[in-house]
């Protein structure tokens, strides 16, 4: 079976009955191999309430099956640019041109670009069923290595991110071994934002690729808290930082070098928002 | 509430695309790949397909206007699109055309299978952005592997688009040679049309998959086969070991010959083929081949060098002793004498990884029954050989095996071994029947062969003054389970270890080690790459040693015409690389000087540093007959048609064959019509590597050439300073004011179906090596060096290649726009062997774990042609494929030893090789150490 709702309705509805949830294809043609696909699959791609970005005063909510080359090119708030720097980084413009924001959370690859950038805006997910929706934070849907909390009925139908830091600056650092259609070495998303009195307000940070699922460092977050926005302000993150973290060896690196990197990846991070609020 | 639109995808869905602006309404699964159905449905085959997985770009397609991987694309999701491939790009005009005609006039295409990707994606940047920068045309094209050019000349083609003139006209007769002339294949691949190996297939054709090894090494057995079939009523047959009609054996060298089509009881790495599923597409496509009855019995696995010649070790070929399939010796002089007399002596021990070809095309291919012989149609860099192992194979005289060798998409070694053609070969001969066969991108990976991976030791020593003395180098090569390429690898290597210098006291021995994984065999420069990147990190650590600038020292101790090579031959002519050294000489200068200054002005992490290394290279097979023969024939209409047996793979031999040819006949290159490699049309050429076609082939095509001139001319009675023309019906010789026609409507035609036939062989003159590998291993050898300038990022490890300048002595440049394709696309592998490229077996089989270069990590390339023409080659040509790729690596190691003051002893210098040897130097430093 092969189905084609236009409305997400019909889609929650197909799905109630069981199948594979198609939008961009970028994740699902590459898992099937050299074998044709099999079983119900629904295809979300034509529902129109699932595509677009909608900035309200208090929050930016992303349909689901919107693509990383429609995030690249939104006007967006400024905590969100780490967002979109994400997006021009998965994979190339044809993959940008087809993976949606709802396939790399759904995907939940420990090394899904779109992760930390929407980590660092506390992001929740909205996922829609035939019984009705239900929201969560973005950290509570990712449990595992290509685990989520979606149900098999449901629909990863939108991305919101609540704005109330929405003039903070926010920074995303890709590190691969090559440039363009790299799967990353570790990533850090960084978002600062400066209280009255100059200092450090809000800090968060995220890293993905050095653990099951991408990570808020929130120890590093308190401790940057209040601190002066200088030059220094890099030099606070520390490896008992990364504590949250569990690197792995693999192909394109070592565990220890994942460990040592990110913390770079951090400072630069943080050096670069804390000029931008300079 | 309206109910889901619901199509079975196992029927089909009717579906209607706007296709180049044509209207067509086709039935497809509805989840079919929109790539199958372009190519199968559509018969549009100029969209590739590479990797299935969004890895690659090749089958990058517009939809409304949007490039996306149509192998991503539901073909049910495009319905009611406008989709527009290389096909239609003409239809877009005028932004494809001259977007075309500058691919051609800037070589941008070489093998051509990335070309329509590439076209396809950059017609959508041109249309929204008609004047990019090179930023820009770097991201709109960084989703598009390509694997010869190098990109640069994309890049600068896709940056010419708005406003260049046409393509030089062809040239007048007799200047041909050195003139940058379009490609006379280009047309085609600039267009989609040309034909890779997976675009034609006979009607009816069966399709075939092959059943491989998931372990290392295992026994295996194979449960009921009668039931399996019985099962699965599409299945037409199952094919194993006993059903090879002849040998079950092939390998490039005949005397070391041992890989079987089928193993038998015995897997001997993963991804080894054990059987074949054959039957109608449909069926074989959704086969679950883990389902297959065979019952596997791991083994343990020899996975390295060190495992492999340990004490005891199990044997990979019980007839080869110790796991060794092959020793190289080249010795010359005391060495261990001059090693201690030696003023100074620096050693080092040195480590590669296996690297994957990763042609953009994967192997595919058909072959087809005719009458009591076959024919197998698929991309192949060796037609002849392949005749030969095939025949063998099915136990049929070669002249009843045809080999029509398709275009190839990419090659650089790895298709001059066998792949699908004795599985289609086996199949097609048992059903009489036409089989085909497309190795998916993990099959491709995991089965065909690799560069050797390489453990090598090794000493130098100089005098205070910076002459070399001597040199002492010991490499093993993990060679996998099967010979392939590894006797040449290990035979090449000690000739060429010692660098183009003079090194009198010289002992290399080299080692290819069996090993249970997937074969090394050729690539690129078998062996030479690996051993040039200990032999040029030794000789700076020897010019620091005594205090020598590294270039200087190199240009003091570098080969001239009349020095002694370390197998005692002397060159007598053609010896170029001291000028290639000196032209990087003012790069060179102002380089250290740059890197110096911003070293100075910038603040920790940022390094940059400058590294140079040299490279010889022999063209042709070592000490060993590789003849070419060419054949050109002339027709009444007045057109010459040149059989033209070498094959292309993207390098330009049909190109620059054609040229030689016509200068040495003195006949205009547009009077040349081409063949190709096809055996039943064409004399063999041998095989398309070792840098040998436009030196070989092109020598035999040009005393081709001279030889069609000097029977018209005897035929016209005129004398060799007569100018030749040609036209229809008739050949005018004109000379001194006067003409000699010769009427070609009166004379015969011969069994060739020409007036008139020319065909000579031209074999290069080498002599055997002693036991101690001294002789004249190689007729010619081309030179080069390269100049790397590199910023290490020393927080991170790493690397940004800032800028490569390669000086290159090709004897005579024949086409210098070809040349420096070959230049681009070298310094682009050489770039990833030295900072990304490595292949675990069994882990990352795919384009996205195994990285090669994209379009944003090659920089700038300026190549400087250097002409010390040796007499043997035609017009003093020598090659340059593989001379292209030797230098990069070692130069780029060099410069990071210059940027950071560490050396990198293991290649890739991946960047948490390069972090963990900074933070090891700075620990060894002590604490206090900055």
């Amino acid at each position: 079976m092969f189905l084609r709702p236009t409305t997400l309705y019909d889609a929650t509805r197909a799905l109630a009955a069981g199948g594979q949830v198609l939008a961009g294809g970028t994740d699902f043609f590459p898992a099937l191999g050299s074998c044709p696909a099999n079983g119900t699959i629904i295809d979300v791609s034509r529902i129109s309430e699932l595509r677009g970005i909608r900035v309200a005063p208090d929050h930016v909510r992303i349909g689901g099956a919107t693509t990383w080359s429609e995030i690249a090119s939104a006007p967006l708030p400024r905590c969100l640019n780490a967002l979109r720097s994400a997006a021009r980084e998965v994979g190339a413009v044809q993959v940008q041109n087809r993976g949606t924001i709802a396939g790399n959370l759904c995907n939940a690859s420990p090394a899904a670009d779109g992760v930390p950038p929407l980590l660092i805006l506390n992001a929740e997910v909205e996922l829609a069923s035939a019984d009705g929706r239900r929201r969560l934070p973005l950290r509570e849907f990712l449990v595992g290595n290509r685990k989520t909390q979606r149900r098999p009925d449901e629909i990863l139908s939108a991305v919101i991110l609540p704005s109330n830091l929405s003039d903070a600056p926010s920074v995303f650092l890709k590190l691969g071994a090559r440039r363009y259609l790299v799967i990353s070495i570790s990533m850090v998303a960084a978002l600062l934002s400066r209280d009255r009195d100059g200092l450090v307000g809000t800090a968060r940070i995220a890293v993905g690729a050095c653990s099951a699922t991408a990570q808020r460092l929130t120890e590093l977050e308190r401790d940057l808290a209040g601190q002066p926005l200088g030059r220094e302000l890099g030099s606070i993150a520390a490896p008992r930082h990364l504590a949250p973290l569990s690197p792995i060896d693999d192909v394109r690196a070592t565990a220890a070098y994942r460990r040592d990197a990110t913390l770079t990846l951090i400072r630069r991070a943080l050096h670069s928002c804390a000029e931008a609020l300079a | 509430m309206s109910a889901p639109s619901i199509m079975d995808q196992h029927t089909v869905a009717r579906l209607t695309f706007v296709v180049n602006g044509r209207e067509v309404w086709i039935s497809s699964p509805p989840a079919a790949r929109l790539s199958k159905v372009l190519r199968e449905d559509l018969g549009l085959t100029g969209t590739k397909v590479g990797c299935d997985a969004g890895d690659c770009g090749a089958c990058t397609v517009l939809i409304d206007g949007t490039p996306v991987c149509s192998c991503l694309v539901a073909a049910s999701q495009a319905d009611g699109c406008q989709i527009t491939t290389v096909e239609g790009l003409k239809h877009r005009a005028p932004v494809f055309d001259r977007l075309q005609k500058c691919f051609l006039a800037r070589g941008a295409a070489q093998c051509g299978i990335c070309t329509p990707g590439m076209l396809v994606t950059a017609t959508a940047l041109l249309e929204r952005n008609p004047a990019p920068t090179e930023t820009e045309v770097m991201d709109a094209l960084g989703g598009v592997l390509c694997r010869c050019t190098g990109y640069r000349k994309i890049i600068s083609a896709v940056l010419a688009a708005n406003g260049v003139g046409d393509p030089p006209a062809s040239p007048p007769a007799g200047s041909a040679v050195g003139q940058r002339l379009v490609r006379l294949d280009g047309q085609r691949k600039a267009e989609g049309t040309e034909i890779f190996g997976a675009d034609e297939t006979p009607a009816k054709a069966l399709l075939l998959r092959a059943i491989r090894s998931p372990y290392h090494h295992a026994r295996f057995s194979f449960e009921d086969i009668g039931s399996y079939l019985a099962a699965h009523p599409g299945v037409k047959a199952v094919f194993c070991a006993q059903d090879v009609p002849g040998r079950n054996c092939f390998g490039v060298i005949p005397p070391f010959a041992d890989q079987p089509v089928f193993a038998q009881h015995e897997a001997r790495f993963r991804g080894e083929a054990v059987a074949a599923v054959v039957g109608e597409e449909e069926v074989i496509e959704r086969l679950d081949l883990s389902k297959f009855p065979v019952t596997w019995e791991e083994r343990t696995a020899l996975t390295t060098i060190e495992e492999s010649l340990a004490a005891g070790a199990s044997l990979v070929h019980a007839n080869r002793p110790d796991n060794v399939l092959v020793r190289g010796r080249v010795v010359r002089g005391d060495v261990d004498q001059a090693l201690a007399c030696a003023d100074a002596v620096v050693e080092g021990e040195y480590e590669t990884s296996f690297v994957e070809h990763a042609c953009i095309e994967p192997e595919a291919g058909f072959a087809r029954p005719v009458g009591d012989g076959i024919e197998v149609q698929a991309c192949t860099q060796s037609p002849y050989m392949d005749r030969a192992d095939l025949a063998a194979i099915l136990d049929i005289p070669p002249e009843r095996v045809r080999i029509i060798p398709t275009a190839v998409g990419g090659g650089f070694g790895s298709k001059l071994d066998l792949s699908v053609q004795p599985f289609v070969a086996v199949a097609a001969r048992h059903l009489n029947q036409p089989v085909k066969m497309i190795y998916s991108r993990v099959e491709s990976i995991m089965s065909t062969t690799k560069r050797h991976p390489a453990r090598i030791r090794a000493r130098a020593g100089a005098t205070r003054d910076g002459k070399l003395v001597a040199m002492d180098l010991a490499a093993d090569f993990n060679t996998g389970a099967y010979a392939s390429w590894g006797p040449t690898v290990a035979a090449r290597v000690p000739v060429h270890g010692s660098g183009p210098y003079v090194v009198p006291h010289y002992r290399a021995l080299t080692r290819a080690i069996h090993t249970h994984l997937v074969p090394a065999g050729a690539f690129r420069g078998f062996g030479v790459p690996q051993c040039t990147i200990a032999q040029e990190q030794l000789y700076d650590d020897l010019a620091d040693r005594v205090g020598m600038d590294r270039l200087e020292f190199r240009i003091l101790n570098a080969l001239s015409d009349d020095s002694l090579t370390v197998t005692g031959q002397v060159l007598g002519e053609g010896v170029g690389i001291r000028q290639c050294f000196e032209a990087l000489r003012p790069r060179w200068t102002a380089a250290r000087a740059e890197a110096a200054a911003f070293n100075l002005a910038a603040t920790i992490p940022f390094r940059r540093g400058a590294g140079v290394a040299g490279m010889w290279y022999g063209c042709g097979s070592t000490s060993l007959p590789n003849p070419s023969t060419i054949r050109i024939g002339l027709k009444r209409d007045g057109r010459i048609v040149l059989h033209q047996g070498a094959v292309d793979i993207g390098q330009g031999s049909n190109t620059i064959i054609a040229q030689i040819c016509a200068d040495a006949l003195g006949a205009p290159f547009a009077q040349f019509d081409l063949l190709s490699g096809d055996t039943a049309i064409s004399p063999d050429c041998g095989k398309t590597s070792a840098s040998r076609q436009t030196f070989v082939t092109g020598k035999a095509a040009y005393l081709a050439g001279r030889a069609l001139r000097k029977r018209l001319l005897e035929i016209a009675g005129a004398c060799d300073r007569a100018t030749l023309t040609f036209q229809p019906g008739r050949v005018v010789a004109m000379e001194s004011g006067e003409s000699h026609a010769v009427d070609l409507s009166v004379l015969p035609l011969d069994h060739n179906g020409y007036v008139l036939t020319a065909e000579t062989t031209f074999d290069p003159p080498t002599t055997p090596l002693d036991e101690n590998g001294q002789g004249n291993p190689y007729a010619v050898y081309g030179f080069g060096a390269h100049l790397a300038e590199v910023e290490v990022d020393t927080e991170l490890g790493t690397v940004r290649v800032l800028r490569i300048t390669a000086a290159h002595d090709v004897g005579q440049a024949i086409n210098p726009t070809l040349i420096e394709g070959q230049v681009e696309g070298g310094v682009a592998q050489g770039l990833g062997m030295a900072l990304m490229e490595e292949f675990t077996p069994g882990k990352g089989e795919n384009l996205h774990d195994y990285l090669i270069p994209t379009i944003g990590d090659i920089p700038h390339v300026e190549t400087i042609l250097i002409e010390k023409p040796s007499s043997v080659g035609p017009f003093g040509a020598k090659g340059v494929g593989e001379q292209a790729v030797i230098p990069t690596a070692p130069a780029i190691l060099n410069a990071i030893h210059d940027a950071i003051g560490i050396r990198l002893r293991k290649v890739p210098a991946t960047p948490d090789r390069i972090r963990a040897a900074i933070l090891a130097a700075r620990r060894s430093e002590g604490p206090h150490a900055g």
